[in-house]
């Protein structure tokens, strides 16, 4: 196999531009709205606006339906200098979930077009109090009622820019009649819903403050008897969580793409910090203490780089596995725990003090080994892989 | 009206120049390299008289290596319509690159020709006056501002006074200063379509040039490293040190 991992000119003008934007349109609000816990409304709307007039909304979604017709190694890239800048203003570059994909007749007009054009925002509430690693454990349900469903329970931990408009529900709609796997337990009909926010008995609150990612919302959702009709059924009755997985892969690779340009943004500056800042009479990248965890760092981003790259290139020719996209996400997010660790470290107290970044980089990088499947759900899949045809 | 802008392949502003051990130049090896700064902001110009009406085409030309074929395609991504590449791989000087951009003037006969007033890496600041005086055409260097009239062109200069300016007669050539605009950067759209635009490849040989150096470098050195500064305690301690240490006033 020929290898080849020069950019094509498309892509190396890509990251320039989402670079210049980031640094343009992003980096000098981040500090203030971090600080501030809140992302004004006016900033939010002028970077989803800028990002327009770029062409950077939705690039993630196909040519088709209006959106980038970005391939996977092309999102990476771009992804991974998006990345750079904190998800709470990074995230008004709109990505639509892939998931919305399934939208079929009017949904395509009421939900998907909306949302590449950046009229309407969707969140993915797939994740329960009770129901977390383990997905499959969910319990709000979804009940026929004449040509209706009717919607019980409740969601959390769900990611919103801004308020979103609409969720993307999972509920249990039935049991398999054949039962689990093995003797496990039955397995459940799981089913997407679409839901506007504005449907009675459907109701949407800010959760807990985050460590991480101060700006970032994220919403707890509760369903009383809401009533919804049939035609807000994302997809098959009973193939919610085929479309759930095949999305999480995608976005496990997204979480490794920006963990990459987070862990260079904080290398850089640690890098110059050690070639600059003097004790005992000279630069402190001078002793082997500071200038060795540099080597590890950039040695540790670029395999991360190299992991996240392949996963991607298999996305794009058919062939990844789960086990592909997991590596790159467990590997890519501790890669960044270790190096935005190893960046305060370097700047010593300086690293912790507010004025400078880096304890932004360092709390911020905490979620990324937790959310998107933890490292030990990660590990999981990436080992059932292995074992699963050894197995009798 | 045509417009042919000129767009050089540098060293990226942001990376820290290092002289090559053997002094004969700078690494540029591994070394990331952009558009020259001066040249967009003649891109973003060119693009701007399209966009107003005033122009009919916009073309980028580059002279250099095969690489230089990136800068080209940037150029058309920020909107230029087509490019042509002098390649070579041969060392330029400013008058083996005036007289390239001579010989693709006659071929294209623009109306106006754009370059920056400088490029990043030799800072020559001497290809379009050269390229103007070849030409017999006129030339408003160091331009702030671009409006034009007919067949003419009100130039604003950056002099070291103030602000000149100055009225051409068309055909001429323009050289950027820092203030003209402010480039945009590529959209995505744009860099898609630029993807399907032609750029043209043609040889110093082909366009009867001979682009033999007539300067001789003899040797490249790293400026002395700056001494760090000292800090005084009062207005009268340096008062003192200006006239007795540095014995500038
Ligand atoms: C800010 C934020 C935003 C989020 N956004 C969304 C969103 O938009 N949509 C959404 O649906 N979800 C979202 N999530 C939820 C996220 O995906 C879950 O938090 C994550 O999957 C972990 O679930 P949990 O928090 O319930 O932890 P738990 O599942 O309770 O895990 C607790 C610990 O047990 C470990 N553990 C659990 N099972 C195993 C096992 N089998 N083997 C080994 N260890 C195990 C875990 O690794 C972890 O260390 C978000 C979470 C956060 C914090």
């Amino acid at each position: 196999m020929a290898i080849d991992f020069s950019p094509t000119d498309e892509q190396r003008m890509l990251v320039e531009t989402v670079r210049q934007f980031v640094e343009k349109e992003i980096f000098p609000y981040e500090a203030e709205v971090d600080r501030a816990g809140d992302v004004p409304e006016a900033l939010g709307k002028q970077i989803r606006d800028r990002a327009m007039a770029q062409g950077l909304y939705a690039a993630n979604m196909p040519e088709s339906v209006g959106g980038g017709g970005l391939d996977a190694v092309s999102m990476t890239l771009f992804d991974r200098e998006l990345g750079k800048a904190t998800w709470g203003l990074a995230g008004y570059v709109g990505r639509p979930s892939e998931i919305l994909m399934a939208c079929a007749g009017d949904q395509i007009d009421r939900y998907l077009t909306p949302c590449v054009r950046g009229e309407r925002k969707d969140c993915f509430a797939l994740s329960e109090p009770d129901a977390g690693s383990d997905a499959m454990a969910i319990t709000t349900r979804a009940e026929r009622r004449g040509g209706d469903w009717v919607l019980n329970g409740t969601k959390h931990f769900i990611s919103g820019v801004g308020t979103p408009d609409f969720a993307i529900v999972f509920a249990v709609t039935g049991v398999e009649e054949s039962g689990g796997k093995g003797g496990g337990r039955p397995r459940k009909r799981i089913t997407a819903f679409l839901v506007d926010r504005d449907t009675p008995g459907f109701e949407m609150r800010r959760g807990p403050r985050c460590v991480s990612y101060r700006t970032y919302n994220n919403y707890e959702l509760s369903f009383t008897d809401c009533r919804i009709g049939a035609d807000q059924v994302l997809g098959e009755e009973g193939a919610g969580f085929d479309l759930a997985n095949r999305w999480l892969s995608g976005t496990r690779i997204l979480v490794a793409a920006t963990c990459c340009g987070k862990a260079e943004r904080a290398l850089t500056m640690a890098t110059e910090w050690a070639a600059t800042r003097k004790q005992f009479g000279q630069t402190i990248g001078r002793f082997q203490g500071t200038s060795f965890k540099l080597a590890d760092m950039a040695t540790e981003l670029r395999a991360a780089d190299l992991l996240t790259l392949n996963a991607a290139w298999k996305y794009d020719h058919g062939t990844m596995t789960s086990g592909d996209a997991a590596m790159a996400k467990l590997f890519a997010s501790e890669m960044l725990g270790r190096v935005t660790d190893n960046a305060l470290q370097i700047f010593g107290g300086m690293g912790l003090m507010e004025e400078l970044p880096v304890e932004r980089f360092w709390r911020d990088a905490r979620i990324e080994r937790i959310w998107e499947g933890t490292s030990e759900i990660q590990r999981h899949i990436i080992s059932r892989e292995l074992l699963r045809p050894l197995e009798s | 009206m045509k417009v042919l802008v000129a767009v050089k392949r540098v060293i990226d502003a942001n990376v820290k120049v290092r002289v090559k051990a053997d002094g004969t130049g700078v690494e540029t090896t591994n070394v990331k390299m952009s558009m020259n700064p001066f040249d967009e902001i003649g891109i973003e110009e060119a693009i701007r008289l399209k966009e107003a009406g005033k122009a009919t085409e916009v073309i980028a030309l580059s002279a250099g290596v095969q690489q230089c074929q990136e800068t080209l395609r940037t150029a058309l991504a920020m909107g230029a319509d087509r490019g042509i590449l002098i390649q070579t791989d041969a060392e330029l000087q400013p008058l083996a690159v005036a007289k390239l951009f001579k010989a693709v003037v006659e071929k294209e006969q623009p109306q106006l020709v754009i370059l920056g007033k400088q490029a990043i890496d030799d800072d020559c600041n001497q290809t379009g006056q050269m390229l103007s005086t070849l030409l017999g055409w006129a030339q408003g260097t160091f331009a702030s501002k671009l409006e034009p009239n007919g067949d003419s062109l009100t130039v604003t200069r950056e002099v070291d006074g103030g602000l000149e300016t100055v009225a051409l007669k068309m055909p001429a050539v323009i050289t950027t200063d820092l203030r003209l605009n402010e480039p945009r950067y590529a959209s995505l759209p744009n860099i898609m379509k630029a993807k399907k635009k032609p750029i043209e490849t043609l040889t110093p040989d082909e366009l009867g040039v001979d682009v033999s150096p007539r300067l001789k470098t003899l040797k490249v050195v790293e400026p002395p490293p700056r001494k760090s500064g000292v800090r005084v305690s009062s207005v009268a301690e340096l008062v003192d040190k200006l006239r007795n240490e540095a014995k500038v006033i």
